[in-house]
């Protein structure tokens, strides 16, 4: 297959200088998008999970500034349920590259008693990371929080601007978004609103795993297929190593060969079985797959809707 | 890997949606969890046959009223090229989502239903596509297996559809007309034993024929600055880049440049592109770049050839799309967004409301509604370098801003 973004970005030649520059669509739209926000904004952060797509906008955003450094902070809105494999990943990036990383965790919301734990088979700290975010961006005064959200994810992310406005709520009006026309970005905002950006909107799952490869950037190790405990429910695989992720007495745990597609909220994010433990094994497993990224993610599953309610809320 | 733009158009109930979920169906990009996820819904809806609307219609408003309200952006990929079609809805209400999606688009698909032929909705659709100058158009005659799969009927139409042609602003626009029944998949990826007589491409055959080049064509290079990039570093003490995307034929080292608006003319030194240095760079390369001489640029200064500078003016007659609530009256004040420059100005005149039924009966008004298309004259505080947008489309296109409210108010076609 010719299907990677690797064929078009010849950079490896024995004398760059005198090489004509070939370009990558979706990568340069994404450098494009990230200069807008560095000029029209006072207070942008990047919003980092510490997983692939993330991890994809910090190399982007790299490639926008340099010789310079990143001109903004990063920020993970910890939901204390992460892999430690992605938390450990994300200190030795930040040290790396030397940005400032924010944490700040959904545990002090439920300690603040702002939000309050869902308990049953299904509890997950997903949605309650809104109410952190929100917070944060008040206590910061950002203005623009860069995402890894992608329009092929889910159908109301495919209705999604690139500058999506928030009201000073947080919330989303997706009846009434701005047009975004050519490549003119409006960033024009009221104090207290800010602009949730997604610079890779337009790629799809394939294009993120294809740049990966071709890019060799690093990526926690739970992407990659190895043995786990697990047990199944629902017809997803779950973790049974990690307490946060509830498991009735019934359901029987059994070692098997796994890997993760998404890297989640620990309580809402399943395994898919897989033996490809490299990226380029990665990569010709995505191509092939006949289930779409989120089909493991049980936060979606909740209703038809459930992303547009989240998001409406302020969610990512 | 090549990414080709895709806007559809149609009117409600031409299978839209059907057409684009034929298209994913057909080449396999449609996960099996998406499709499960379609068939429940369906069942739900308490319909016999998929509807691939429901994969697109992402909001709840949407499916609520089955009707698409704002543009979905939809992905696939062959082996050669990835696609990334903008499906705008069909209602007149929503001209103004038709003309976000054509903005970004190399093609345009536009529905026709068989039964009914050329209607005043194709009329629209085919305006935006002019005006917009969406360099080629598939006319795609739907549900030919409602009307016996005949030749006439579809001969019919693309004579109609030629007429149509005859009134265009745009010559060298490229059009073809494919018959297809994207219910049953006939000519949308593969050739079915039902249309003989037809010898052309399937749409997606025709697709993968299809040239990437960027939508802001022009042969004259245009480069925005976006932001200036000055490291301070040991290694990068004196380093001063200028970051922008270019547009339109490229830029080398060693060209001769002239910066607007002050006029200072430098040479290229340098092209960077992350961590490397290039001897050129073409159209839709997002680099950094330094030249011979300290000047001072900032942010909405632009980069040319010294031999090839743009038209300078304070006053513009643009084609204006108007998006906002509030009607654009002359006398009102806008903030005009042109590349990664922002001015202020003041709307001298409103002349008319075009047709876009190409009758040719337009209408003296002196404001432009939600929708409405109209020449409009437009005073600056400050001039701008720009081109007409026939010439150079992302240096003749630019957004007008509503200072009170923020909104993005109307889109600009410099004439």
């Amino acid at each position: 297959m010719l299907h990677t973004l690797s064929a078009v970005l010849e950079k490896e030649v024995e004398e760059a200088s005198l090489k004509t520059l070939r370009i990558n669509a979706l990568e340069n739209e994404a450098i494009y998008i990230f200069r807008e926000v560095a000029a029209q904004f006072e207070k942008p952060v990047l919003l980092f999970s510490g997983g692939k797509d993330s991890i994809t906008l910090v190399r982007l955003a790299q490639k926008a500034f340099y010789p310079g450094k990143i001109p903004f902070p990063l920020m993970h809105i910890d939901t204390g349920h992460n892999f430690p494999e992605t938390i450990a990943f994300r200190d030795q990036l930040v040290k790396e590259l030397g940005v400032e990383l924010i944490v700040r965790n959904v545990q002090d919301s439920i300690d603040q008693g702002k939000v309050i734990e869902e308990t049953g088979k299904y509890a997950s700290r997903n949605s309650l990371q809104t109410t952190t975010l929100l917070d944060a961006i008040e206590e910061f005064k950002f203005d623009a929080c860069m995402g890894g959200a992608r329009r092929d994810e889910e159908k109301a992310r495919a209705k999604e601007r690139i500058f999506s406005v928030r009201d000073d709520f947080g919330q989303w009006d997706e009846k009434n978004q701005r047009p975004e026309l050519f490549d003119m970005l409006n960033g024009e905002i009221e104090i207290g609103q800010n602009v949730r950006v997604f610079p890779i909107s337009n790629w799809t799952e394939l294009d993120v795993w294809s740049y990966i490869q071709k890019e060799k950037i690093e990526i926690p190790s739970i992407y990659f297929a190895h043995k786990r405990a697990v047990f199944m429910r629902d017809g997803l695989i779950w973790s049974a190593e990690d307490e946060v992720v509830f498991r009735a007495e019934d359901e029987l745990v059994e070692e098997k060969m796994v890997r993760f597609r998404t890297v989640g909220d620990m309580s809402c994010t399943a395994a898919v079985l897989s033996y490809a433990d490299t990226i380029d094994k990665v990569v010709a497993e995505i191509r092939e797959s006949k289930i779409s990224e989120r089909g493991a993610r049980i936060d979606d599953k909740r209703s038809e809707a459930a992303m547009e309610k989240r998001k409406q809320q302020g969610y990512f | 890997m090549e990414v080709l733009k895709i806007a559809t158009a149609g009117s409600v109930d031409d299978g839209k949606s059907t057409l684009i979920g034929r298209l994913l169906y057909d080449t396999k990009s449609l996960t099996d969890d998406k499709l499960e996820a379609i068939k429940k819904s369906s069942e739900q809806r308490g319909y016999d046959y998929l509807d691939f609307s429901l994969a697109t219609d992402g909001l709840v408003a949407e499916r609520e009223q089955g009707i698409t309200i704002d543009v979905a952006h939809i992905y696939f990929s062959t082996p050669t090229k990835s696609y990334i079609i903008a499906d705008t809805p069909g209602h007149v209400e929503y001209t103004r989502n038709m003309v976000t999606g054509a903005s970004t688009s190399q093609v345009a698909i536009i529905l026709i239903d068989a039964r009914r032929g050329v209607i005043e909705q194709t009329y629209r659709h085919f305006f935006i596509n002019n005006l917009l100058r969406v360099k080629n158009v598939i006319v795609a005659v739907n549900k030919m297996d409602l009307v016996d799969y005949d030749e006439t009927i579809f001969e019919d139409i693309k004579r109609d559809f030629e007429a149509l042609n005859q009134k265009s602003t745009y010559a060298e626009q490229q059009l073809s007309y494919i018959p297809v029944s994207a219910l049953k998949g006939d000519n949308v990826v593969s050739k079915t034993e039902t249309m003989p007589w037809y010898n052309g491409d399937t749409i997606l055959e025709h697709l993968e024929k299809l040239e990437t080049t960027d939508v802001f064509d022009g042969e004259q290079v245009r480069f925005p600055i976006q932001t200036v990039i000055r490291p301070k570093t040991t290694d990068f003490h004196d380093f001063r880049g200028y970051a922008g995307k270019i547009y339109g034929g490229s830029l080398k080292v060693g060209d001769t440049v002239t910066v607007l608006p002050s006029l200072t003319q430098s040479r290229i030194k340098e092209i960077y592109f992350f961590d490397q240095t290039y001897k050129e760079a073409i159209a839709g390369s997002s680099v950094n770049i330094t030249l011979e001489d300290d000047i001072n640029i900032t942010r909405g200064d632009m980069l040319v050839k010294t031999n090839e500078l743009p038209k300078v003016e304070k006053h513009i007659r643009a084609t204006v799309c108007w998006m906002d609530g509030k009607q654009l009256a002359s006398g009102a004040k806008y903030i005009i967004q042109h590349n990664t420059n922002k001015v202020l100005s003041k709307i001298d005149a409103v002349h008319n409301v075009i047709a876009t039924d190409y009758s040719g009966v337009d209408i003296t008004k002196n404001q432009l509604a939600l929708n409405e298309i109209g020449e409009v004259s437009i005073r600056l505080s400050k001039p701008i370098y720009y081109d007409a947008y026939k010439n150079h489309k992302s240096n003749g296109a630019f957004i007008l801003i509503d200072a009170h409210t923020n909104a993005t108010a109307g889109v600009g076609f410099i004439n």
